[in-house]
């Protein structure tokens, strides 16, 4: 029998589960059902007024337009369509840079599956174990953070940083002072200025020096001032640059009367390493659903856990987890200050997403934890070297150093002048080999940018296949780039026209449009 | 059937090569030095994209080496602008610019006077698109015939290519077109007609001057200036500097506006005239005058209170000096250096990666008193903080 060829770490025989897989709304067959509700029982319909209680003006006058379907078409759909994504299980995520794409143990799913039942208005005696997690992992982050007190209800990253913007100016509202402008950087996750911005907030973006990729003090100082209520930055930036004289920064806010807060989206290379308070942050957050491994919930269940210094607890979200001594209670008097920032999310966080980060820290514990970061600072300097080392590949801010934390964005501009294939090429042929590969958010601040971000997770073996894609990829563009040019060809969707994109013409955004314009 | 206007200029780029900086004036020298025409194959190489519709294109262009030679060449089908010679345009030009000496023929009789005529035969015969092959030259030329009035695609074929308006390279064009024409495009952007002056280019200095804007469909992977996420987002982002600018406007003030389409939104949003390559005065925001030259600037605010709204022009990040000379030193000392308003779009900056904006006034003092930090408007309540430095 032949033997089957693994001599190449490069899979060109992959193809991306497809099906032919329509719509739901196309797949409705009036009058199917998935499930055949029972007619009330007699006595029970003439206790209740049913549809007549609801109020004239309230009520539906055309019919609920849902897809009608029994359940195993339901199942099938939906099976199918999840066999189509390319999601963390099934390749190697080093492309996802900023994101913090890392293995999530299965032992923790299964453990959150315990309290999934729960509902949020059960009696605090019944859902004490539940409550004694929220309280320990507050104490656990605290520790992480060096920060005195935290908030799980933020359910995002963004949300977290907007709760950050809110504290500050629950800070200033309490003061008495009129302070309405945030300072942050280029380089720190767009939703550090975009949550304070909705939250009313003017916004100065300070610009990372040419060489160092960080601003210099001088520029701080020549635009903060009376006005400046707060500074939100990541550090490191999604450069994967660390700013190391950020206390400096943080110091020059506080001289002049504002507050600093710390975007731990890019923690993973610092746990146990550094901390926002010791710095002289006064709040930060984290992604638990990044770092924390809980994972990321698409847009949908997630934790921006924030975390205060104690002069702010008293404006934290209510409520916060409290323990007497003997038993865990709802606290809400801790965060009762008239000016707090009050709800920012129904109910307490997503308790699921914070028992799966108490899980992975528990089974971590405090060297594990730095263990994280040491793995995922040395894998992603493996990458960055190895990456430097092919002519296609550049990159910036290498003044006296070439060292990055946890994640590093590249440039393919030699690439592009050499072969006219950039970084939005590269982008979707890597498609073609199961493998995510993420570029920068807009705009593009540096030319041809890629961004690259391994985590702990990934083996040697695993950094190397993905290595040994990209030179494929490259050696692509050099002896056939029309190839990638056309790509993705073994993706489930292949090239997508653009411009559909920017043309408010052609949007379609819901069902209703698509059958209207296509009248 | 579309219509597919062409323009080549079929001297382009041939002074690189030899060492010239550039082809205008020196076309007969650089021919001398071994230099050989490169537009038509440029321009081959982007009609090559538009073969597969070719039987659903008329393509509207002169005999001979502006256009026809190559349509033709290519199978592609052509109506050809009458009353010129197979030699290109040059029954009609008037010889000024062209030192044909030892030039050959198809290339002696053209000249810029041409690709204006061409530019203008095209735009009557309402061409859907035109695609231009050569240099900033050849774009400042299409400028002068077309404006804003139709759409162009430049097909990058000359020695300087400083606009925005020319494609990443041939093919790309080529690809812009094919898009535009089957109507996967249908959203245009400005873009800068920059030039240089070749003369003090030859002598080693570079002064990039703004000649004005033409439309070009916008597709972002295949422009010079890819670096906008779309043109819905640059429009919108413009139109919320203006915003931020006109929030800002103090009562009683007059308010110089300077050259550029950043700064061209205020005038917009106020319902303005305005003058996109000039400078223009209002107070109150009420218009006080249009294109006005440092004198009459002066006129209007010596001894008044006065601030003065300018924007990145020149494609290298110039704030003065480039494409706004009528913002003299004796104007910007009137106004005053904390009375300077600087606008520019997060794409416009991302695109200098990190360099200071630069001041070149012709007076040494005064750009050295300008350098420093300050907060440029880049959204409605967003600044950022931009260095400014002398060249």
């Amino acid at each position: 029998m032949k033997r089957i060829d693994r001599s190449s770490k490069v899979r060109t025989g992959f193809h991306q589960a497809k099906w032919d897989e329509p719509i739901i709304y196309e797949l409705s067959t009036p009058g199917e059902r998935g499930i055949l509700v029972g007619q009330p029982e007699k006595a029970v319909a003439e206790e209740v007024e049913g549809e007549a209680a609801i109020p004239a003006g309230m009520a539906r006058n055309t019919k609920l337009n849902l897809p009608e379907m029994s359940q195993a078409a339901v199942l099938r759909h939906y099976s199918r369509l999840a066999q189509q994504t390319l999601g963390a299980d099934v390749n190697i995520e080093i492309g996802q840079g900023t994101c913090t794409v890392k293995y999530s143990p299965k032992v923790n799913d299964q453990l959150a599956n315990l309290v999934r039942e729960y509902h949020p208005l059960q009696d605090e005696s019944t859902v004490q174990g539940m409550l004694q997690i929220f309280h320990e992992t507050d104490k656990y982050m605290c520790e992480i953070s060096g920060m005195d007190r935290f908030s799980f209800q933020p359910s995002g990253g963004s949300q977290g940083i907007m709760t950050m913007a809110s504290l500050i100016r629950a800070y200033f509202k309490d003061k008495g002072e009129d302070r309405d402008e945030i300072i942050t950087t280029i380089y720190s996750h767009p939703s550090d200025a975009a949550a304070p911005h909705v939250a009313g907030f003017k916004i100065i973006f300070l610009q990372p020096d040419p060489k160092t990729g960080v601003p210099d003090l001088e520029q701080l100082k020549a635009v903060a001032g009376p006005k400046t209520a707060g500074y939100i930055v990541a550090n490191p930036e999604d450069t994967g640059v660390y700013n190391s004289h950020v206390k400096e920064f943080v110091d020059y806010i506080h001289s002049i009367g504002g507050l600093c807060a710390y975007d731990q989206a890019n923690a993973n290379g610092l746990l146990g390493v550094t901390r926002a308070r010791d710095a002289g942050f006064d709040m930060c957050f984290f992604n638990l659903h990044k770092t924390f491994s809980t994972p990321h919930g698409c847009g949908g269940p997630a934790c921006g856990a924030t975390g205060v210094q104690k002069d702010l607890v008293k404006y934290l979200p209510a409520p916060l987890v409290g323990f007497d001594g003997q038993k865990y209670f709802f606290d809400y008097e801790t965060p009762s200050n008239a000016c707090a920032v009050g709800k920012v999310r129904e109910w307490y966080g997503v308790a699921q997403v914070v028992l799966k980060a108490y899980c992975w820290i528990r089974s971590l514990g405090p060297n594990g934890l730095y263990q994280v970061a040491k793995t995922a600072v040395l894998n992603n300097n493996y990458l960055f070297k190895k990456l430097m080392e092919l002519p296609e590949v550049s990159a910036y801010y290498e003044d006296g150093h070439n060292q990055r934390v946890e994640q590093a964005r590249y440039s393919l501009e030699n690439l592009e002048k050499e072969t006219g294939i950039g970084t939005l090429d590269i982008q979707r042929r890597m498609m073609d080999f199961g493998m995510h590969y993420w570029t920068s958010h807009h705009p593009f601040y540096l030319p041809e940018p890629m961004t690259l971000e391994p985590t702990e997770t990934p083996s040697k073996k695993d950094i190397d296949e993905y290595i040994e894609t990209l030179k494929y990829v490259f050696k692509e563009a050099h002896e056939d780039p029309e190839t990638i040019k056309t790509a993705p060809h073994r993706s489930v969707t292949h090239q997508v026209d653009e411009s559909e994109m920017d043309d408010p013409a052609k949007w379609v955004l819901s069902w209703k449009t698509y059958l209207k314009k296509c009248e | 059937m579309k219509k597919l206007g062409l323009i080549i200029n079929p001297i382009a780029g041939m002074g690189g090569s030899v060492g010239l900086k550039g082809t205008d004036n020196t076309a007969a020298e650089a021919f001398r030095r071994g230099a050989v025409p490169r537009a038509g194959d440029r321009a081959k190489a982007a009609l090559s994209e538009l073969l597969p519709v070719k039987e659903e294109i008329l393509v509207y262009t002169c005999p001979g080496a502006m256009g026809g030679d190559t349509a033709e060449e290519m199978g592609f089908q052509t109506v050809l602008r009458p009353g010129t010679a197979a030699a290109g345009a040059g029954m009609e030009s008037d010889g000024a610019s062209m030192d044909a000496g030892a030039l050959p023929e198809s290339l002696s009789a053209t000249s810029a006077e041409d690709t204006r005529k061409l530019a203008e035969w095209l735009l009557s015969e309402k061409v859907d698109l035109i695609l231009f092959a050569g240099g900033d030259g050849t774009a400042r030329d299409v400028y002068q015939a077309v404006e804003l009035s139709s759409p162009c695609v430049g097909i990058p074929a000359g020695v300087k290519i400083h606009s925005p308006v020319y494609a990443k390279n041939p093919r790309a064009a080529g690809r812009l077109a094919l898009l535009w024409l089957t109507g996967k495009l249908s959203m245009t952007q400005e873009e800068e007609v920059l030039d240089i002056d070749e003369e003090q280019y030859r002598k080693e200095h570079i002064n990039t001057r703004l000649y004005g804007y033409l439309r070009v469909p916008k597709e972002w992977t295949l422009t010079q200036n890819k670096k906008a996420p779309s043109p819905l987002s640059d429009a919108a982002a413009m139109e919320s500097i203006a915003y931020e600018a006109i929030r800002q406007m103090e009562p009683d003030t007059y308010y110089i506006i300077g050259a550029g389409t950043t700064t061209r939104g205020i005038m917009e949003v106020l319902g303005l005239k305005n003058t996109l390559i000039g400078v223009d005065l209002i107070r109150n925001k009420e218009l006080v005058a249009n294109d006005l030259g440092g004198k009459e600037l002066l006129s209007y605010i010596k001894g008044k209170r006065a601030k003065m709204i300018v924007t990145i022009t020149g494609g290298q990040g110039y704030l003065f000096g480039r494409g706004n000379q009528q913002l003299t030193p004796e104007v910007i000392r009137e106004v005053g250096k904390e009375n300077i308003i600087i606008l520019a779009t997060k794409t416009k900056l991302a695109s200098l990666s990190g360099r200071p904006l630069l001041v070149d006034t012709y007076d040494e003092e005064l750009n050295h008193s300008l350098c420093g930090y300050y907060k440029a408007i880049s959204a409605y309540g967003e600044a950022t903080v931009c260095k400014v430095a002398e060249e």
